[in-house]
């Protein structure tokens, strides 16, 4: 590339969009003026969402990264805006979501004199960054933010910050911008050996009852079609994690369902009876596996992962696979014979029976006339024919979407999984709408988690960001209500909430918004929202003491899921 | 079971990078006995060599994640049998202390030697395993120690492959 002069903050935005950078969130400060200076100057090519909070900028990007395949970028400056980011970071780290997060820092003679919004960003996010930097020269910018960009989405993708002093964001350079694709002491792309995936062919193709867990990790690699022939070839019956659903049509017959604590009953049971149990772009957490001692013992694991660190971290594999999922199902998928294991299959569909069976009568127990959250997540799963985008927060409304809703696309599915992270849903549903715009965005949240970044709401004004907000609504915390009320003797300790007119607010911000508490208007509101042009917020009141089922308690094994 | 592990990290010189080893200790609740750091014999590569009491599965996993971190190039573990250490120990005593010729034999015995000696205190120096720094440590204490500082574990491998040839794979 040829070199010009220039400062570094121009520098910032040229290797961006060297990068190819369309999309920023953000939030402008003092340490961080000189970079949004340069931004300006981009303001027809680059479209900057201006935020309410730093935490909105980074979850935001979370949902445009998780949504597009590209890495998301979020501006933020010195000390608070960039703590402000923490939460987001640690989030994206354990949800392998590739962010770059571009914070400024104090000039660098003030670095250590506790000066005006002086934090030391790079220590706290060391352990919640992939990689994290400090820029203090201005001709180090471009080769940080091109081994940024690397890092962040290569192997197994995570957040990256990289900290500019503001001297460095005035200082004059010759721009130069190359792409970085190497650094000696990392390895994006394992090397596969090939004989592990011999190994892991002859268990599976000697397999009575194989059984197939996956996660985001086929998503990450791009491996859904790979994933379909060799599930299709093999004959075996498909489970997904929390962040794994999308990853595989939720419609197709081989299809099982949702593991883990408020998983399905089939796939939960199955794991402690298959014979082979092949893991996938998965790290086995403790939702999922319950008690580890009594976890699939009977079993050989096969466990594929980009991550080295994730294979025997929780479960021992009889045959771990490092390697890009992708890479590996394209090759096993001609290692292994062509079967079909239908009787398997119709042990999950048994299985599957019951739970339908005692989750209707479970329901009979509660109030009638009050709405459910299962029905109204159905309801929209057949409405929008399970390809909307669902971003959920965290709670109970979120495994009741994670179990009620089909999620038939992939990429359809951003939420929090690892770090739990209410207020999470809001911004991020704002950049999934960015990161696939010609889809519909439904945002699915809790009362509780919907006030804690509800401040939002305003950059859904300001941009004009046409998403779908559901709020279920029932007067609780509810899903520490329910082990209030299973382990703590029902006593309902700070779990109630008392909330605003959520009507009435988001009508303040000019969004349209309506509320319903009768089963009969459901669906009809739902219609109405969805034909909506912009956005629109949903109340929807719902049973105050809904549980969700089945559920593992903590401890216990995935057999003794219990369904009420 | 609990046993004494010494691992070898080899990593880029860059800022923060003592942080981003030892956090990983932090993290797991592990105490770190000791850590030194110094450059390797290719130059920019840094050896950090930390020695921890913990499980085999419990220090496994360290190792793995060390190696995520981006500028760690490699990192090793090895048990007591498979390395050869060694620490070293200073001792600040006053001169004076040496006109009682207990001092010198005590030296003599534990094979220090004595690297400077001003007209009021004198340094003396020995290298050796910790349990023989201690003794000596023990042993001069009767006569009075005004300052006493130990390093860290250095540790060279047995097995024969070399740093270089790891770097050469990456």
């Amino acid at each position: 590339m040829n070199s010009t002069k220039t400062t570094g903050a121009q520098a910032v935005m040229k290797s961006l969009v060297a990068e190819g950078v369309d999309t920023i969130f953000g939030y402008p400060g003092g340490a961080i003026m000189p970079i949004y200076d340069a931004l300006y100057d981009y303001v027809s090519t680059v479209n900057h969402v201006l935020v309410r909070h730093e935490q909105g900028a980074i979850h935001a990007a979370q949902g445009y990264a998780r949504t597009s395949k590209k890495t998301g970028v979020v501006f933020a400056t010195s000390g608070p805006g960039a703590t402000n980011l923490i939460t987001g970071m640690a989030d994206a780290l354990i949800d392998s979501t590739p962010l770059v997060c571009i914070t400024g820092q104090v000039a660098s003679h003030l670095l250590g004199t506790d000066a005006f919004q002086e934090t030391d960003v790079v220590g706290i996010s060391m352990p919640i960054t992939k990689w994290n930097c400090q820029v203090t020269k201005a001709e180090d910018i471009p080769a940080a933010i091109a081994k940024a960009f690397y890092i962040a989405q290569s192997g197994r993708p995570g957040p990256v910050l990289i900290d500019i002093t503001k001297d460095a964001q005035f200082e004059e350079m010759e721009f130069q911008y190359e792409k970085c694709t190497h650094i000696r002491s990392y390895r994006g792309r394992p090397r596969i050996n090939k004989s592990d995936l011999e190994e892991a062919a002859s268990l599976i193709n000697n397999a009575q009852k194989p059984f197939l867990l996956i996660g985001q990790g086929i998503m990450l690699s791009n491996a859904e079609k790979q994933l379909v022939e060799f599930v299709e070839k093999s004959g075996i019956p498909v489970a997904s994690t929390l962040l794994g659903l999308g990853a595989f049509p939720n419609d197709h017959p081989q299809y099982v369902g949702f593991l883990g604590m408020h998983g399905d009953y089939a796939p939960n049971i199955k794991t402690n009876e298959c014979d082979v149990l092949i893991a996938i772009g998965m790290r086995f957490d403790d939702r999922v596996t319950g008690d580890v001692s009594r976890y699939a013992t009977q079993a050989k694991v096969v466990h594929v992962d980009i991550d080295a660190a994730e294979l025997n971290k929780i479960i021992p594999a009889d045959v771990g696979v490092h390697a890009d999922a992708m890479e590996a199902l394209t090759l096993l998928l001609d290692l292994v014979q062509e079967k079909q294991h239908t009787a398997w299959l119709q042990e999950f569909k048994d299985a599957k029976k019951v739970e339908v069976e005692t989750l209707a009568e479970n329901a009979k127990e509660l109030h009638s006339e009050e709405l459910k959250m299962d029905e109204v997540i159905r309801m929209l799963s057949e409405i929008t024919n399970g390809e909307a985008v669902v971003v959920t927060d965290v709670g109970q409304h979120q495994m009741m979407a994670a179990r009620y809703y089909q999620y038939n696309k992939t990429k359809s599915n951003v939420t929090s999984g690892g770090l739990g992270t209410m207020g999470f849903a809001l911004p991020a549903a704002i950049g999934a709408k960015f990161g696939a715009p010609d889809k519909p965005v439904v945002a699915i949240i809790g009362d509780g988690g919907f006030q804690m970044t509800l401040q939002e709401l305003g950059t859904i004004l300001q941009s004009e960001v046409d998403i779908k907000i559901i709020i279920l609504n029932n007067r609780f915390l509810g899903m520490v209500r329910q082990w209030q009320q299973m382990f703590f003797e029902k006593r309902y300790s700070f779990t109630n909430m008392v909330s605003p007119d959520f009507v009435a607010l988001a009508k303040s911000y000019s969004i349209e918004a309506s509320k319903v508490e009768a089963r009969a208007d459901l669906k009809e509101i739902l219609l109405e929202m969805l034909d909506h042009k912009g956005a629109y917020l949903l109340e929807v009141m719902v049973a105050k003491e809904e549980n969700v089922f089945p559920m593992i308690p903590t401890g216990a094994s995935v057999s003794e899921v219990r369904l009420n | 079971m609990e046993k004494t592990y010494t691992v070898s990290v080899f990593t880029e010189n860059s800022i923060g990078m003592m942080n981003r080893v030892t956090i990983i200790f932090t993290r797991r609740h592990l105490n770190i006995d000791s850590i030194t750091a110094s450059e390797s014999e290719v130059k920019g590569v840094f050896r950090y060599t930390i020695v921890l009491r913990t499980t085999r599965d419990q220090v496994d996993k360290v190792v793995k994640q060390l190696e995520k971190v981006i500028d760690v190039l490699k990192a090793f573990v090895h048990e007591e049998s498979e390395i050869v250490h060694q620490e070293i120990a200073m001792y600040k005593m006053r001169t004076e202390s040496l006109t009682n010729g207990d001092v010198e034999k005590v030296i003599r015995k534990h094979h220090a030697r004595i690297l400077t000696v001003d007209p009021t205190f004198m340094v003396i120096e020995k290298t050796g395993h910790v349990e023989e720094t201690q003794l000596l440590l023990e042993n001069l204490q009767p006569y009075g120690v005004l300052e006493f500082v130990r390093s860290g574990r250095v540790a060279i491998t047995k097995p024969m492959k070399e740093l270089r040839s790891y770097i050469e794979e990456l």
